[in-house]
Parts: C-alpha cells; sequence; structure tokens
C-alpha cells in the first residue's frame, strides 16, 4: 500500500483556541503554539500523516491534507 | 461528504472553552458520521441542557434543543412518529443521569432505536463546577469545597441493568476508539449507550489539581485499559473501555408497529 504523504496541514485560526492538544500529543512534534497562542506548523517534514492532531482538535480546526506517496518498497 | 459538511460553520468557533473534551466529542461524532456516508437529512440531534446539549447546535443534522434531562423523551417522540430517521441524543453526566436519571433507565428499559452519547465530565460546567451523580465521592466542587462524599453511578453498569442492548465506554483521549463505537452505536439497532469521558479543565481539572486539558487527557490514557487487555487483569482498579453489551432484542417501535397491525385486524374483522 502506498504511504500517506502531507500536502498541507491547514490550520483554522479563527477557531483555534490555543489548548495545546495538538502541540503536545502529535507524535513527531510537527506542530507548536505561536506568540497570539494559536497552532502553527513548524516541523511538516516531520510529520507521519496519522491525524492524531485532526481527530483530538477540541475546535475542529486542524485538518490533514494528504496524497498518495510513493510505493513501499 | 467532508467533515465539514456536517457542521453550521456559521457557529463556529464554539462555545466550549479552550481544551473541553466535548469539542473532540464532537469531532469523533462527525467523523463516525462521515465514515457512514449518512445522509445528514436522516438524522435527528435532540439534546438537553448544559454544555454537552450545545452541541445539536453546531451539526447540520435536524436538531431538537430541549428541556433540561428530557431529551431522551423528546426523542423517543420523535424517532415513534418517524422511525425511520437516526436519532441522536448527546446528554451530560448530568442531564442524562439525575435530571434525567428516569428517561435514561426507561428508554434504555424499552430498547428504542436509538444513540444515547453520555458526555460525562463528571461536573456541571456551565452553571459554574457544581457536582453530578458523576463526580464520585473525594472530588472538590463549587457544591463541595471539602470534597463530595456522593458515590457515583456507573453510567455502563447501570445501562446494562436496565436494559440496553449496546453499552461502550471511551475517553476524548481515545479519539478513534470513540468514533468506531460511536459508528458501531449509531448502526446498532436498540437502545445504544456510548459514554465518552470528557475533560473539563475550567472546572473539574482546575479545583481538583488535575491540570490542563493535556493533562487530563493523560490521565485518561493512564487510568483506562481496554475491555480484556492484560493491564485491566494486572490492575483491576482502573477504568475499563470498551463494547460491554451488544446483543439484539426486540426493539419498541417494531413492537408497536406489530399491535397497531394487530389491533387493526381485530377493528376490520
Amino acid at each position: 500500500m502506498a504511504r500517506q504523504k502531507l500536502k498541507a496541514i491547514v490550520i483554522n485560526r479563527d477557531w483555534c483556541k490555543g489548548c495545546g492538544i495538538c502541540v503536545h500529543l502529535c507524535p513527531k512534534k510537527v506542530l507548536e503554539l505561536d506568540g497570539s497562542d494559536k497552532a502553527v506548523v513548524v516541523r511538516p517534514e516531520d510529520c507521519i500523516c496519522c491525524r492524531m492532531c485532526e481527530l483530538r482538535c477540541p475546535d475542529l480546526a486542524i485538518e490533514v491534507l494528504t496524497e498518495e506517496g510513493e510505493e513501499n518498497a | 461528504m467532508a467533515v465539514k459538511d456536517y457542521l453550521r460553520e456559521r457557529f463556529l468557533p464554539h462555545m466550549w472553552c479552550p481544551g473541553c473534551g466535548h469539542g473532540t466529542i464532537l469531532n469523533a461524532l462527525v467523523h463516525a458520521v462521515e465514515d457512514l456516508q449518512l445522509n445528514k437529512n436522516e438524522i435527528v440531534m435532540v439534546s438537553g441542557i448544559g454544555c454537552s446539549a450545545r452541541i445539536s447546535g453546531y451539526v447540520d443534522f435536524h436538531s431538537l434543543h430541549t428541556l433540561h434531562g428530557r431529551a431522551l423523551a423528546f426523542a423517543t417522540g420523535v424517532k415513534l412518529s418517524r422511525p425511520h430517521l437516526k436519532v441522536l441524543v448527546p446528554m451530560g453526566d448530568g442531564d442524562a443521569l439525575a435530571i434525567g436519571g428516569n428517561h435514561f433507565i426507561h428508554a434504555a428499559r424499552r430498547n428504542i432505536d436509538m444513540t444515547a452519547i453520555v458526555m460525562n465530565n463528571r461536573i456541571y460546567g456551565m452553571t459554574g463546577g457544581q457536582f453530578s451523580p458523576l463526580s464520585g465521592p473525594g472530588v472538590k466542587a463549587t457544591t463541595a469545597p471539602y470534597k463530595t462524599i456522593d458515590n457515583s453511578f456507573d453510567v455502563v453498569e447501570l445501562a446494562k441493568a436496565a436494559g440496553a442492548t449496546f453499552v461502550a465506554r471511551s475517553t476524548a483521549f481515545h479519539v478513534k476508539e470513540c468514533t468506531e463505537m460511536l459508528a458501531k452505536a449509531i448502526l446498532h439497532k436498540g437502545f445504544s449507550v456510548v459514554e465518552i469521558m470528557s475533560q473539563c479543565p475550567t472546572h473539574f481539572g482546575r479545583k481538583n489539581k488535575e491540570g490542563d486539558a493535556v493533562n487530563m487527557l493523560g490521565l485518561y490514557r493512564d487510568n483506562t485499559a481496554k475491555l480484556g487487555s492484560k493491564a485491566l487483569e494486572e490492575k483491576p482498579g482502573l477504568i475499563p473501555r470498551g463494547i460491554f453489551v451488544e446483543q439484539e432484542r426486540p426493539e419498541y417501535c417494531e413492537e408497536y408497529d406489530k399491535i397497531i397491525a394487530y389491533a387493526m385486524k381485530e377493528k376490520i374483522s
């Protein structure tokens, strides 16, 4: 099966309340809170597309967009 | 359909506090509905009063925001008059088991086809953090500054005893499990109860020194274990998660239809 490749992590800044759940529970520490306490993507290259941030976000503010990657060897 | 198609975006961002587990439950619920590819015109969401009840405003289903604790009674009316609709009844812990305790056990007893979701944050959040029948002993609340002495209900045991034919428990930490359980509960024919433990960092967490939302989610991870798992066997004090009951029993609307058919036959002959 082809592995999912990250296209973008879309964060709705109007809905994000800065609770930090996505930041702390991301297994790869892809996200951080910025100066105005909103989640931002800082290390997209580390994202493994597990979508836990999208599923756990209590504000429904995160969407992980993926595309089909190369076939696994 | 995408997840956003099931939301009334004009009402978002929602009114729940930052880090509220109820938001995660809404998230899991729309994902479950999306996974099942249900038509949103065939879903009715009936809610009562409280933080939890506000969920019915954010979903783009038919929605009914009713009296405190009486959501199941209204839902019963909806289901009996329109049995083809999927009825979802999200309730808070106080809404479901204090104010609506009787409606809860009797809906379970009748085995009417609907999905009761108990969003259990163990506190009355909206009114300022009073303890609820699910707080349990030793909990601090605004109405229990020296800690509670009341024992709590076990939603799962209560639902089982009352006759619910699908009973499950999960937490806001275990979102994938939550989504799967909700999907199964929605498909189940009969009265299904899904208890989802949900963090209230504003009232419960702050008063009981459980830290912020992230910390409270960590407690759900550490203090619960899957039904039948080794962890639960070794530490029976952990809160079990999983599907406790899944059985078939005559469903109320179908039985009612049979009675109508029987009575009509009597009348004609």
